[in-house]
């Protein structure tokens, strides 16, 4: 079962002080995302991330298009019971303590009175929030405190599917590393996981596919793996021995030289030919190494095909 | 139950802001200025208590109808505090009644507690109770509703426009709603288009002026109880109009 279907969502803003230009954020966007997966939406800033997850939750209205969240509608209480959702610079009632917050959103989610401490306490722990801090006001929280308040309103009530905005932005390396290993637990423990982002590797490491957008536009969608193999490896040749270099250069690639080492990235299709060159010429090879194409690489390469034609 | 929570946290918000306690603290050094005032005047002591405590209560208490209630919903959408709440199992107008009954129980707590200055002030100075105090108390009681209706076209207003244009708006809904009985007047006397504004302007404008019995009060007239039925019928009828408007305008609305 798809947890998330989108049917040509689509959105304008209207924009300027008569509101008489309008803007489109999002382009008509058709998205899957099955029950159980690591779903990341990928893409610079300003791609439209946000507007998506905004008409996803019902926050926003469609131009056009419609959406289905866990086969129902948004609009259904009943479905939203089933979500958490993380926004964008997560912003709370500054004059609750965390503790209040949490407790204050898990009466709104219909956690049952008699859990409710408990469940409270036990996601505070989970994402990390210190013992002295949870009974401050959150005016004086920092910024990447209120994103761990933030992650843990959005999974305090055990949901099925969980929306995640730029969950990494505001923390620090560790704080990241955490919240990576907490949605791969999510994972774990069979929800799904829909999280925005723009630093890709935040993505590689964790999601199942992803989708990369720009620029309102959906560019690919795939595994990861598919996707950064789809680019072709590159080999990385390291050899002793000056007498071949002048042959490889001629070949259009790129040495770099260290006293007598020499070494070179070569696409797989030119390794034989560049190896023979190596023999020919008594070079002494020290290492054959695969270079991983990176999501990176992919993303940078399908910004590159379809920049030129927009606006 | 999900509305109670919202009004709850609507009530605590309120409660933790300094501004509400200043403006109580104002409402109470009123009250001893009239008491003081009185003091100096002879004859007509309780009549100026009364006239002006009542004054102040409702002064104050509008005064906070207005300056909360143009934030309500609209300080909610900008700081983007509903994303957290309406994307939970609350539907939209749940939202809007659970703000409206906040800032109404607040402002219940505040009269009750302005209230309690007044009588105290009267008993300071007649050092009795007496049967024209029940009246005062129905005046109190008025004021209340006063700002249960100012409450209810605050949010409406503040549900399509900005907090400023609200405010103002609101303000100028007061004051015209506190002439209102010249406003019926005017409709029945004035002719042509003057008459269809007049007429519609007396209708749509809340009747406030009916809900200001300080000045018959606080000469010790009594308020009979078929007043105090209308009255709070009215109250109830044109704040729930206000309220569904404000819902149905939020249902449709974008959250930025
Ligand atoms: N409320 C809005 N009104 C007008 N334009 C908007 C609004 N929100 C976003 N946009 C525009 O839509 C585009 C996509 O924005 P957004 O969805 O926030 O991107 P992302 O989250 O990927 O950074 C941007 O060009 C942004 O300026
Ligand atoms: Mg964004």
């Amino acid at each position: 079962m798809n947890a998330i279907a989108t049917f040509a969502l689509e959105k304008f803003y209207l924009t300027g002080f008569w509101r008489k230009h309008p803007k489109q954020a999002l382009k008509p966007l058709t998205l899957e995302v099955p029950e159980g997966e690591i779903f990341g939406y990928l893409g610079p800033n300003g791609a439209g991330k946000t507007t998506t997850l905004r008409l996803l939750m019902g926050l926003v209205k469609p131009t056009a298009g419609s959406s289905k969240i866990l086969n129902g509608t948004i609009e259904d209480p009943a479905i939203r019971a089933q979500i958490g959702f993380l926004p964008e610079q997560p912003y709370f009632y500054d004059y609750l303590t965390a503790v209040e917050l949490l407790t204050y959103y898990a009466q709104l989610s219909g956690v049952p009175a008699g859990e409710r401490q408990r469940r409270v306490a036990s996601t505070l722990d989970r994402v990390g929030l210190a013992k002295d801090a949870v009974h401050t006001q959150l005016r004086k929280f920092s910024k990447g405190m209120l994103q761990r308040v933030g992650i843990a309103q959005a999974i305090l009530h055990q949901p099925k599917l969980v929306f995640l905005d730029e969950p990494m932005s505001g923390l620090d390396p560790i704080g990241r590393r955490e919240v990576r290993d907490l949605i791969a637990s999510l994972k774990d423990e069979g929800k799904t996981v829909f999280f925005s982002t723009h630093i890709l590797s935040d993505a590689e490491a964790l999601c199942d596919r992803v989708a990369i957008v720009a620029n309102g536009e959906l560019r690919g969608v795939g595994a990861v793996a598919e996707m950064t193999s789809s680019l072709g490896g590159n080999m990385e040749v390291v050899w002793e021995g000056e007498g071949a270099n002048e042959a490889i250069k001629a070949l259009g690639r790129e040495l770099r030289v260290a006293g007598a080492i020499t070494r070179s990235v070569v696409p797989e299709s030119m390794l034989n030919q560049v190896l023979d060159i190596l023999r020919a010429k008594n070079a002494r090879i020290i290492s054959v190494t695969p270079v991983r194409a990176t999501l990176e690489d992919y993303f940078l390469q399908k910004l590159a095909q379809t920049s030129g034609g927009a606006d | 139950m999900r509305i109670g929570y919202i009004a709850a946290n609507t009530f605590r918000e309120a409660v933790r802001d300094r501004v509400l306690y200043n403006l109580i603290v104002f409402a109470f050094l009123m009250i001893g200025a009239s008491l003081v005032l009185g003091q100096i005047t002879i004859g007509v002591e309780r009549e100026l208590l009364v006239n002006l405590g009542l004054a102040a209560i409702a002064f104050f208490g509008v005064l906070i109808a207005i300056f909360i209630g143009i934030g309500l919903v609209s300080k909610e959408i900008d700081k983007r505090t509903v994303y957290t709440v309406l994307t939970r199992p609350v539907q939209r107008w749940q939202f809007i009644l659970g703000k409206y009954f906040g800032l109404v129980g607040t402002l219940a707590v505040n009269t009750f507690f302005m209230g309690c200055g007044l009588f105290l002030a009267l008993l300071y100075m007649t050092h009795k109770f007496e049967r024209a105090d029940i009246y005062v108390l129905i005046a109190i009681f008025f004021v209340f509703l006063q700002m249960v209706i100012v409450t209810s076209f605050t949010m409406l207003f503040s549900s399509f426009s900005t907090p400023i244009e609200s405010a103002v708006m609101a303000f100028c809904f007061f004051v015209i709603g506190s002439f209102s009985t010249d406003l019926h007047s005017l409709s029945a006397s004035a002719k042509g288009i003057v008459k269809v504004f007049a007429t519609i302007a007396a209708y749509v404008v809340p009747n406030i002026s009916a809900l200001n019995v300080s000045t018959a009060v606080a000469h010790g007239e009594a308020v009979a109880g078929a007043t105090v039925a209308l009255n709070l019928g009215y109250a109830l009828l044109y704040s729930g109009a206000m309220v569904a408007a404000a819902a149905l305008i939020f249902q449709r609305r974008n959250m930025k």
